[in-house]
C-alpha cells in the first residue's frame, strides 16, 4: 500500500501550500482522506483521541439507509409493473426497472450538491464537510420517483445554497436540508408533488394508473385498499424511501445500536404520534380521523421522518431534555395537520420543518433551567453569609 | 465524617502499560529544568542571574503579579542557562546540579502552633505555594484570600495515573502534616477525598472531611468531587493541592527543607516494565527514559495522556508532575480508517467502533487525530462524559463566542480544563475542548478577576 501513498503524495504536490493550485486543496483533500485517515497528530488537549469522526458517523447514516432504499427501489419497479397486466413480476425485472429510474436521481443528487459543497469549501478555505453524504442519499428519498431530474437539480442546489450555505454550511443549518429540498419541490412544483400519477414511474405510458397515496385518498373520503401489513411491508405508493416501515426499523436499528443517532426523539416522536391519533380516533368524525392509529404510525412519510430526518442533530433540539420534547411534538403536529389539512396530507414534511425552528426555543428553555438553578444556588449562599 | 461520591458519567480508558507497584532509584541527572509554563498564568521575575550558584529551595524567580510567590530551585548547583524566547519569554531556567544536594535551612515548625499568617508566610517563603491552586481559573492562589474550602484528591482516575495510595504509603505522617498546615488556611473545611472500592490507607488521617469516590474517570479529578460537595459560585474561592505537594509541604514542616522529590510512575505502552521512580522535579527526561523505551517514534508526556504536556527527548520532567507517559506518534496514515467498525486497534467510546463489545480490552492508542477538525454536528456525545451538571456543548460556545455573562450564568466558575479532557478526547468534531476552555478562564480573569 506504499506505492499508493507516494502515488498520491505526488499528485497532492502542486496542491500544498505555496503551490500552484493552492486554493483547490479542499477538494483533493477530500478525496484523499476519502482513502486515508490524514497522518494529524495532536497539537493541543489530550494527546490520543477517539476512533470516531464525522465521516464514520455520516457512513453510518447512509448504511443506515441502505436497506429502504434497496427496498425503495424494488417498490419502484413493483409499483410500475402491477398497473400492467401481464406483465414480468420477478425480483431482477422489477430491480432493474427501479434501478434505471433512482440511480439517475441518486446520482444528479450527489452531483449537484457536493458540486456546491466542494465549491463553498474552495471559497471559503475551509475543509469538505461530510455532511451532504447523508443529505445527498435522503434527497432523492423522498422524492416521487417520476420528478424530472432538472427539478431534483434545483431542489438540491435551493436545499444547500439557501438552506446550508447561507447560514454557514454544516453544523449552522436551521432547516434539515433534506427536508427543504422536499418542501422547495412542494410548493415549487405541486403538480409534481402530489396526485394519483406521479407515485408510479413512466405512468404517462400506462393506461388507466391508479397509484394514489393512501393519505391522499383518505383525504379525498376515498376507500383504502391496502392492509396494515401492506403498509408496513412498503408494497404501497409513495416516495422512493419512504414506503416500508419494515426496512426503516433496520435503518433506526442500526442509528439506535452505533448511537448515531436519538432513540429519544424517535421514541418520543412515535408516542406522540400515537397519542395524537388515538385522540383522534376517539372523536372520530372525518375517515382520516377514523384512520387507525397504528396505520398512521405505518403510512406515509411518519417513520422515514422520524428515524432519519427527525434524528438530524444539527436542526433538531441539542439537550437531551429538550429532545424528547422535540419528539414528542413532532408526533403531535404530524398527525395534526394530516387530519386537518387535506391539501397537504403529508404532515411530517411541514412537523419536522415546523419543529426545527422550534428547537433552538425548546433548547432555550431546558438550558434556562440549569441557570436558574446555579442562581438560585448563588443566591443562598449570599444569604447564608450575611446571615 | 464521611460522605460518598459516586459518578456515573465519564470514561475510563484502559490502556497498556501500567506501572507495577515497584520503586527504582533514576541516576542524577546533571542538569535540571524549572519551567514557567508549569505555572499557568505567571509572568517570571528572575532574582538569579546565569552563573549564579543556588541551593536546593532557594528563590530563583518570583511572580511578576504576586510578588509573595516565589518559585525555588528543586537541587543545589550553578544556573547554567535562562532560556528565553520570542519577546523574551522566559522558557526554562537550567540548573547545572552539584553532584549532591545542599539545602536552605528553615526552622522546623509544628503548623499546630501557629497562626494562619505565619503559615502563609512560611509556604510563601519556602517556595511552596505555587502547590496550592485556586478555583474557578485553575491558577496558583492568591496569598491574599481566605477559600471557602481546600480540597485534595487522592485518588487519581486519569488513565494509567500514578497510583496515590501506592506512592505516600512511606509518607503519611508528612501528608498529615501538610493537611494540618493546610487546615490553617480555611475559613472552612479541608475535604480529602479517598478511592470508594478497598481499604484506602488514608481513612485515618485527621482534621478532614472524608470522602469516598466510585465511578469512572473523572471522578477522581478534583473539580468533579468539588461539584458534589460545595459547589463554587461566583465571587467565591477555593483551593485544591494535590497529595504529593500536601507531602512535600508536610516534609518542610517536619524537616525544615524544600524536598522536590517525588514518587513518578513512567507509564505507557511504548515503555519496558512500566513502574515507579523517585526522581526530583525538573529532572532530565533522558536520565528517567534511558533504555526503557521500545521505539524511535515516540511522545513522552510530563503527566497523563488526556491533561499532560508534550516534552522533547532532551527535555525537562514537569514541576509537577508525578506521571510520564510515553505512547507512539500517530504520524502514519490509515487506510479507509473512518470505516464503521474497522480498525478494532483503535478505541472508540461510541458504539461506531467494536470497542464497547470488548469492555476488558487494553488499548495502545497514538497520538494521531483520527480524523480532522470539523463543524459540531453530534449532540449528546459531551454530556455523555460529563459528570458536572453544566452543560458542555452550550458552555463551549459560549466561550468560543467570548460571552462572559454567558459563560458566567453557564457554570464557567465550576470548571477547569481538566474537566473537558474527556471531551476532547471523544467529541467527533475534533474540537479543542480543554484550550477553548482555557483561554476562557484566562478572559474570566482578566475582564472579571
Amino acid at each position: 500500500m506504499k506505492f499508493l501513498r507516494d502515488k498520491i503524495d505526488q499528485i497532492k504536490k502542486p496542491f500544498e501550500k505555496g503551490q500552484k493550485f493552492e486554493k483547490f486543496a479542499p477538494a483533493i483533500n477530500a478525496l484523499d482522506t476519502f482513502l486515508y485517515v490524514p497522518n494529524h497528530t495532536t497539537k493541543h488537549g489530550a494527546h490520543i483521541r477517539d476512533a470516531v469522526d464525522l465521516k464514520r458517523t455520516m457512513i453510518t447514516v447512509v448504511l443506515a439507509l441502505i436497506p429502504a432504499l434497496i427496498f425503495g427501489i424494488y417498490n419502484a419497479g413493483y409499483q410500475h409493473f402491477i398497473q400492467i397486466e401481464g406483465s414480468d413480476m420477478s425480483f431482477a425485472n422489477l430491480f432493474f426497472h427501479g434501478l434505471w429510474k433512482v440511480l439517475p436521481m441518486i446520482i444528479v443528487s450527489y452531483a449537484v450538491g457536493l458540486g456546491i459543497e466542494f465549491a463553498f469549501a474552495i471559497f471559503r478555505g475551509h475543509e469538505v464537510n461530510e455532511g451532504y453524504l447523508v443529505s445527498g442519499l435522503l434527497i432523492p428519498m423522498v422524492m416521487p420517483v417520476d420528478l424530472p431530474l432538472w427539478m431534483l437539480a434545483i431542489s438540491v442546489a435551493f436545499a444547500v445554497v439557501i438552506g446550508k450555505e447561507a447560514f454557514g454550511g454544516t453544523g449552522m443549518n436551521i432547516f434539515n436540508p433534506a427536508l427543504l429540498a422536499r418542501a422547495f419541490a412542494f410548493f415549487a412544483y405541486p403538480t409534481f408533488m402530489s396526485g394519483d400519477k406521479i407515485w408510479v414511474s413512466d405512468a404517462t405510458t400506462i393506461d388507466g394508473v391508479s397509484g394514489e397515496t393512501i393519505l391522499g385518498s383518505l383525504a379525498q373520503g376515498k376507500e383504502v385498499a391496502y392492509s396494515t401489513m401492506d403498509m408496513f411491508l412498503g408494497f404501497i405508493p409513495g416516495s422512493i424511501g419512504e414506503t416500508s416501515v419494515l426496512a426503516i426499523l433496520i435503518g433506526a436499528f442500526i442509528l439506535i445500536a452505533t448511537g448515531v443517532g436519538s432513540w429519544k426523539i424517535m421514541v418520543s416522536g412515535v408516542i406522540g404520534a400515537a397519542l395524537t391519533a388515538m385522540m383522534f380516533n376517539a372523536v372520530g368524525l372525518t375517515a382520516l380521523m377514523n384512520f387507525d392509529w397504528i396505520n398512521h404510525l405505518v403510512v406515509g412519510g411518519f417513520a422515514f421522518g422520524i428515524v432519519f430526518m427527525a434524528t438530524d442533530p444539527v436542526s433538531a433540539a441539542q439537550t437531551d431534555k429538550g429532545k424528547i420534547i422535540y419528539g414528542l411534538l413532532i408526533g403531535f403536529f404530524s398527525i395534526l395537520i394530516r387530519v386537518f389539512n387535506p391539501a397537504y396530507p403529508e404532515g411530517v414534511m411541514l412537523a419536522i420543518l415546523l419543529m426545527n425552528t422550534l428547537a433552538p426555543t425548546i433548547d432555550y428553555f431546558v438550558v434556562n433551567g440549569n441557570i436558574a438553578k446555579r442562581k438560585k444556588r448563588l443566591a443562598k449562599s449570599k444569604q447564608l453569609k450575611s446571615a | 465524617m464521611s460522605k460518598d461520591i459516586r459518578i456515573k458519567k465519564g470514561l475510563d480508558l484502559k490502556l497498556k502499560g501500567e506501572a507495577a507497584h515497584k520503586v527504582a532509584q533514576v541516576t542524577r541527572s546533571k542538569v535540571y529544568a524549572v519551567k514557567p509554563s508549569d505555572f499557568h498564568g505567571v509572568t517570571p521575575k528572575m532574582v538569579v542571574k546565569e552563573g549564579d550558584n543556588v541551593k536546593a529551595g532557594e528563590v530563583i524567580f518570583f511572580s511578576k503579579s504576586d510578588e509573595k510567590v516565589k518559585f525555588v530551585a528543586p537541587v543545589s548547583g550553578k544556573i547554567q542557562e535562562i532560556k528565553r524566547g520570542e519577546k523574551r519569554v522566559i522558557l526554562e531556567i537550567l540548573i547545572a546540579a552539584d553532584s549532591q544536594d545542599v539545602f536552605v535551612e528553615h526552622s522546623k515548625k509544628n503548623p499546630n502552633d501557629l497562626s494562619t499568617e505565619e503559615v502563609k508566610a512560611h509556604l510563601l517563603a519556602s517556595g511552596c505555594w505555587p502547590f496550592i491552586n485556586q478555583r474557578p481559573y485553575d491558577v496558583i492562589a492568591n496569598s491574599a484570600d481566605t477559600p471557602k474550602a481546600i480540597f485534595i484528591s487522592a485518588y487519581a482516575t486519569a488513565p494509567l495515573a500514578a497510583d496515590v495510595e501506592f506512592v505516600l504509603e512511606n509518607k503519611l505522617e508528612a501528608f498529615q502534616v501538610g493537611i494540618d498546615a493546610l487546615a490553617k488556611l480555611t475559613s472552612g473545611k479541608v475535604h480529602l477525598s479517598v478511592k470508594g472500592k478497598g481499604k484506602s490507607i488514608f481513612k485515618d488521617v485527621k482534621g478532614v472531611s472524608l470522602h469516598q469516590v466510585y465511578g469512572p474517570h473523572p471522578a477522581g479529578n478534583v473539580g468533579v468531587q468539588i461539584a458534589k460537595i460545595s459547589p463554587i459560585n461566583a465571587g467565591e474561592r477555593v483551593w485544591t493541592v494535590t497529595p504529593q505537594d500536601v507531602a512535600i509541604i508536610g516534609e518542610l514542616f517536619l524537616t525544615g527543607k524544600f524536598n522536590a522529590t517525588r514518587t513518578v510512575a513512567l507509564v505507557g505502552s511504548e515503555v519496558k516494565d512500566a513502574q515507579y521512580y523517585n526522581v526530583i522535579s525538573g529532572a532530565a527526561i533522558a536520565d528517567l527514559v534511558a533504555g526503557k523505551i521500545e521505539s524511535d517514534n515516540v511522545r513522552v508526556i510530563s503527566g497523563d495522556v488526556l491533561t499532560g504536556a508534550k516534552v522533547k527527548m532532551d527535555g525537562n520532567l514537569g514541576f509537577l508532575s508525578n506521571t510520564v507517559t510515553v505512547i507512539p506518534e500517530g504520524n502514519v496514515y490509515r487506510m479507509f480508517g473512518w470505516m464503521p467498525f474497522a480498525s478494532p486497534s483503535v478505541h472508540s467510546a461510541s458504539r461506531t467502533g467494536l470497542s464497547w463489545l470488548m469492555p476488558g480490552k487494553k488499548y495502545a492508542p497514538n497520538t494521531n487525530l483520527n480524523g480532522e477538525e470539523r463543524a459540531l454536528v453530534v449532540t449528546g456525545e459531551m454530556e455523555a462524559v460529563m459528570p458536572l451538571d453544566i452543560f458542555p456543548m452550550q458552555l463551549l460556545k459560549a466561550c468560543l463566542a467570548s460571552d462572559i455573562d454567558k459563560m458566567e450564568s453557564l457554570g464557567i466558575y465550576e470548571v477547569a480544563p481538566e474537566d473537558f479532557a474527556l471531551i476532547d478526547y471523544t467529541n467527533t468534531s475534533k474540537l479543542e475542548a480543554q484550550q477553548i476552555i482555557r483561554e476562557a478562564l484566562d478572559l474570566m480573569i482578566k475582564e472579571v478577576g
